[in-house]
């Protein structure tokens, strides 16, 4: 509890250390300004509570040089917010900015209530015979930028997954998109973020990160024809 | 001096509203601002126990999930997203808003600037009426086919747009409905609240010798005014979605579910503060009383205030980083929404910085304010988390969300309007409350509220989505589960811990000690009167403000605290 780093699920994308690094930086500023306010604001009220015989001193607080006292901390509070945005924004930048090339895109369709996954086949087209679909599970090679494609069929669903640090809306009529590389093989979890309806908290999908040969052979299963080449696609 | 006299207009009011018109005349057709103040209190207290009934609902069904709610039944889906979405709703536009700005500021602004009654006593009998027509509107669509609405308080289209989607029909309607007369209502509250103040004040009552819980009153009604209007554009736009076919949010034929979430935030995000600031008022009155010092920096809180009200109009897409808006536009609205920790914490200091060197007593107004500026330090800091735009594509839509504004929510809403309650009370109701019994209430709300909410951030960052109607479904949630658990217990005893308040008000009404005029020796005008004040509050002549609402321990006087009426030549 104390380090609440510790309870994020493990993060297993390039990513997701960016993400983490500025919750750390905001976790350790809050707390060490937290204890701050609250410590003097204690003290204040062990120190000042009432007494026989003494009286509570008058100051309005009105001139600068009285108001200094509060202004003085909104001022470093100014300076640790810009601080907090400046560290912030080339994580948000890496994860929503601009996209490395990736070799595979894959298309995710949110629906009441599962997550429809495409994947384009052998000729890297979307909408064409060899396009294959599986529902709620998501399967890519480990160490490789994935693309993804996100969009609704019926109403605003929210992609998210975990321990990658990644989150997209999918919105009817709008494409969203984002990429990711998985660092780690392993089945994740992939809950949907924003209310859906009535299947919402039902709607889980997983994403399997395979090591490269196990993420060959499934491709191979998949798609019989296809010489291993294909299914590699270089841009 | 024949402007301080009642006009002839007072006493046609006087003559039509005095004592001994019976039920129906003093408490259904009052034009008193005080009757309304009460009337929208009850209404809010009503919709306080349905509101807080439906969260421990939702609570069992999160910590034992799948099994008998006693007196409920099974909670499935479909009921739990009804469940959600009428507590947010009602929480927010039921009781919050009622309760701070329609009780609280109906009561205060016209006795705390020394006025006889609000500017226009029938628009605000209409505005209560109007809201009792939302609250049975509201209260109607629990019961209609396919059950209340249950999309979210926020409403997102196209979800919101289609019986299909939610399963919603009437309810949803009838949902939006009671927003329309909800809001009509309030518009003619803060125009009331604005002009009152404006032109209604006593000679002598300066703006600058305004009390901050009528300067925070008007800063809550402003922002509403200003916000309200998209919301309104959107909602008539939703409605005509609905009912016949438009498809102002529908893709393809031109329309757009993101314009509804930018009109819905560009109020919903001011709409936090409209119910943030009339109890940020009500504490900066406990504070000098019951530490006898003057309020910290009176002028530099409103500026502080000023640069709430402007800022948060400027934040709204903070709460749409991940919704597929441009993502240029994210770090804008992150450096916006950090930037306004700046003004709401040279608030919180002003209040601590008001402790020091003062002479600090524990009575339970006290209790309460100080509880809100501990809860509100916590809840604003776990906002920076929301507000960093990378941090939050993580946090967005858990119960780390669900925690924060608990936190910011709660300790506003409950512990302010606790603290303006329990010090307010004894001039409302003429009667003083048991000191024990609210020390009693506050120490246990104040545990139980830390135990329900606070480890909700933990689960919340381990992956627990808000709206989840059961957690079952995900393995990396089965270690956590006991969280849920120990929320839920903690969440009946944070109920549980209101029962000594309601003894306390139920004992005090009906055998309480008669409060005198000023019980805690406060120098801001309602206290000159009697308790409760009389009809038209200041009897023949207006009251003449003489000097600023917090003089208190001013050198050189023998008495600890100055009156605001008390002529300065006799100020011995
Ligand atoms: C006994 C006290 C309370 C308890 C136990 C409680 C509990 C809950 C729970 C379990 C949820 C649902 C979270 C989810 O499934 O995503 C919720 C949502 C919410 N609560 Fe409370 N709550 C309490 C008091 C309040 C108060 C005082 C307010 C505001 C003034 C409030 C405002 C909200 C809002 C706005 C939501 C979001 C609804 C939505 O997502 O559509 N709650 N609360
Ligand atoms: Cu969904
Ligand atoms: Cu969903």
């Amino acid at each position: 509890m104390v380090n609440w780093m510790r309870w994020f699920p493990e993060n297993v994308s390039t990513y997701g250390g960016d993400v983490d690094s500025v919750f750390a930086l905001i976790y350790w500023v809050g707390l060490v300004w937290f204890v701050i306010t609250l410590g003097t604001f204690g003290v204040f009220l062990v120190l000042y509570r009432r007494r026989q015989g003494r009286r509570a001193f008058y100051i309005t607080g009105e001139p600068l040089r009285q108001a200094a006292w509060i202004l003085i901390p909104c001022a470093v509070i100014l300076a640790l917010d810009l601080w907090i945005d400046w560290r912030g924004a080339p994580a948000w930048a890496k994860v929503k900015g601009q996209f490395p090339p990736a070799e595979l895109t894959i298309q995710v369709t949110g629906r009441q209530f599962f997550w429809e996954v495409v994947y384009p086949g052998p000729d890297g087209k979307f909408g064409t015979g060899d396009d294959r679909q599986f529902n709620n599970e998501i399967h890519v090679p480990v160490g490789r930028p994935v693309r993804l494609v996100l969009k609704s069929g019926d109403v605003v669903h929210s992609f998210f997954a975990p321990n990658l640090r990644f989150k997209q809306d999918m919105v009817p009529g709008r494409l969203t998109g984002g990429w990711f590389e998985a660092t780690k093989p392993g089945r994740y979890e992939l809950p949907c973020a924003e209310l859906c309806g009535i299947g919402h908290s039902m709607m889980n999908g997983s994403l399997y990160v395979h090591p490269p040969e196990e993420y060959e052979a499934w491709v191979k299963q998949q798609w019989p024809a296809a010489t291993t080449a294909d299914s590699r696609r270089p841009r | 001096m024949k402007d301080l006299l009642p006009t002839e207009a007072d006493t046609r009011h006087l003559e039509t509203h005095d004592a001994g018109l019976g039920f129906w005349r003093t408490w259904v057709f009052s034009t008193d601002h005080k009757t309304i103040a009460k009337q929208y209190l009850a209404w809010g207290l009503f919709w306080t126990v349905i509101g807080g009934f439906l969260s421990g609902v939702m609570r069992w069904q999160l910590a034992w999930p799948g099994s008998d709610v006693p007196g409920w039944g099974v909670v499935g889906p479909a009921a739990y997203n009804v469940l959600v979405t009428m507590h947010g709703t009602i929480m927010v536009f039921f009781v919050a808003m009622p309760i701070g700005l329609g009780a609280f500021g109906n009561f205060l602004i016209p006795l705390m600037i020394g006025a006889r009654d609000m500017a226009f006593p029938r628009l605000n009998m209409l505005s209560i009426w109007v809201f009792g027509l939302a609250s049975l509107v509201l209260l109607v669509s629990f019961f209609v086919p396919g059950g209340a609405a249950s999309a979210g308080w926020t409403g997102y289209p196209p979800l919101s747009g289609k019986v299909e989607y939610t399963g919603s029909n009437w309810g949803l309607t009838l949902w939006l409905l009671a927003h329309a007369l909800e809001f009509a209502a309030f518009l003619m509250g803060g125009v009331n609240f604005l002009t009152t103040a404006l032109t209604l004040r006593a000679p002598g009552m300066t703006l600058m010798r305004m009390p901050l819980a009528v300067w925070h009153q008007l800063a809550a009604a402003l922002i509403f005014l200003l916000s309200v209007g998209p919301l309104i554009a959107g909602a008539v736009m939703l409605l005509l979605d609905r009912l016949i076919g438009t498809r102002f949010y529908v893709p393809g034929s031109g329309g757009d579910p993101l314009l509804w979430q930018h009109l819905f935030w560009f109020f919903g995000h001011p709409e936090v503060y409209v119910l943030l600031l009339p109890p940020v008022g009500f504490v900066c009155e406990v504070l000098p009383v019951f530490s006898r010092k003057p309020i910290f920096g009176y002028r530099w809180i409103l500026w502080a205030t000023g640069g709430v009200v402007g800022l948060s109009f400027m934040v709204w897409a903070h709460h749409m980083f991940v919704s597929g808006m441009d993502p240029r536009l994210a770090m804008p609205f992150s450096i916006s929404t950090i930037l306004i920790s700046v003004p709401v914490a040279w608030v919180l200091f002003a209040m601590i910085a008001t402790l020091w060197r003062g002479s600090i007593s524990f009575e339970t107004p006290m209790l309460f304010a100080l509880g809100f500026i501990a809860m509100f330090v916590f809840g604003g800091l776990t906002g920076i988390f929301n507000g960093s735009a990378p941090v939050d594509i993580y946090l967005r839509g858990t119960y780390f969300v669900v925690a924060h504004f608990h936190y910011t929510l709660f300790s506003s809403t409950v512990f302010g309007a606790f603290a303006g309650f329990y010090y307010w009370f004894p001039k409302m109701f003429g009667r003083m409350l048991s000191g024990p019994l609210g020390r009693l209430h506050f120490w246990l709300t104040v545990v139980f509220f830390n135990l329900t909410f606070f480890l909700m951030h933990n689960i919340g960052l381990a992956g627990m989505t808000r709206r989840t109607a059961d957690p079952r479904p995900f393995e990396m949630l089965k270690p956590h589960q006991w969280i849920n658990e120990w929320a839920t217990v903690a969440s009946f005893l944070l109920l549980a811990a209101q029962i000594p308040f309601v003894v306390n008000v139920v004992r005090s009404l009906v055998a309480g000690a008669p409060a005198p005029a000023n019980p805690w020796q406060a120098s801001t005008l309602e206290w000159s009167v009697a308790s409760p004040p009389p009809h038209l509050n200041w009897g023949e002549a207006l009251p003449v403000v003489e000097r600023g609402p917090y003089e208190y321990s001013v050198p050189g006087e023998s008495q600890d605290w100055l009156p605001q009426r008390r002529p300065l030549a006799t100020g011995a």
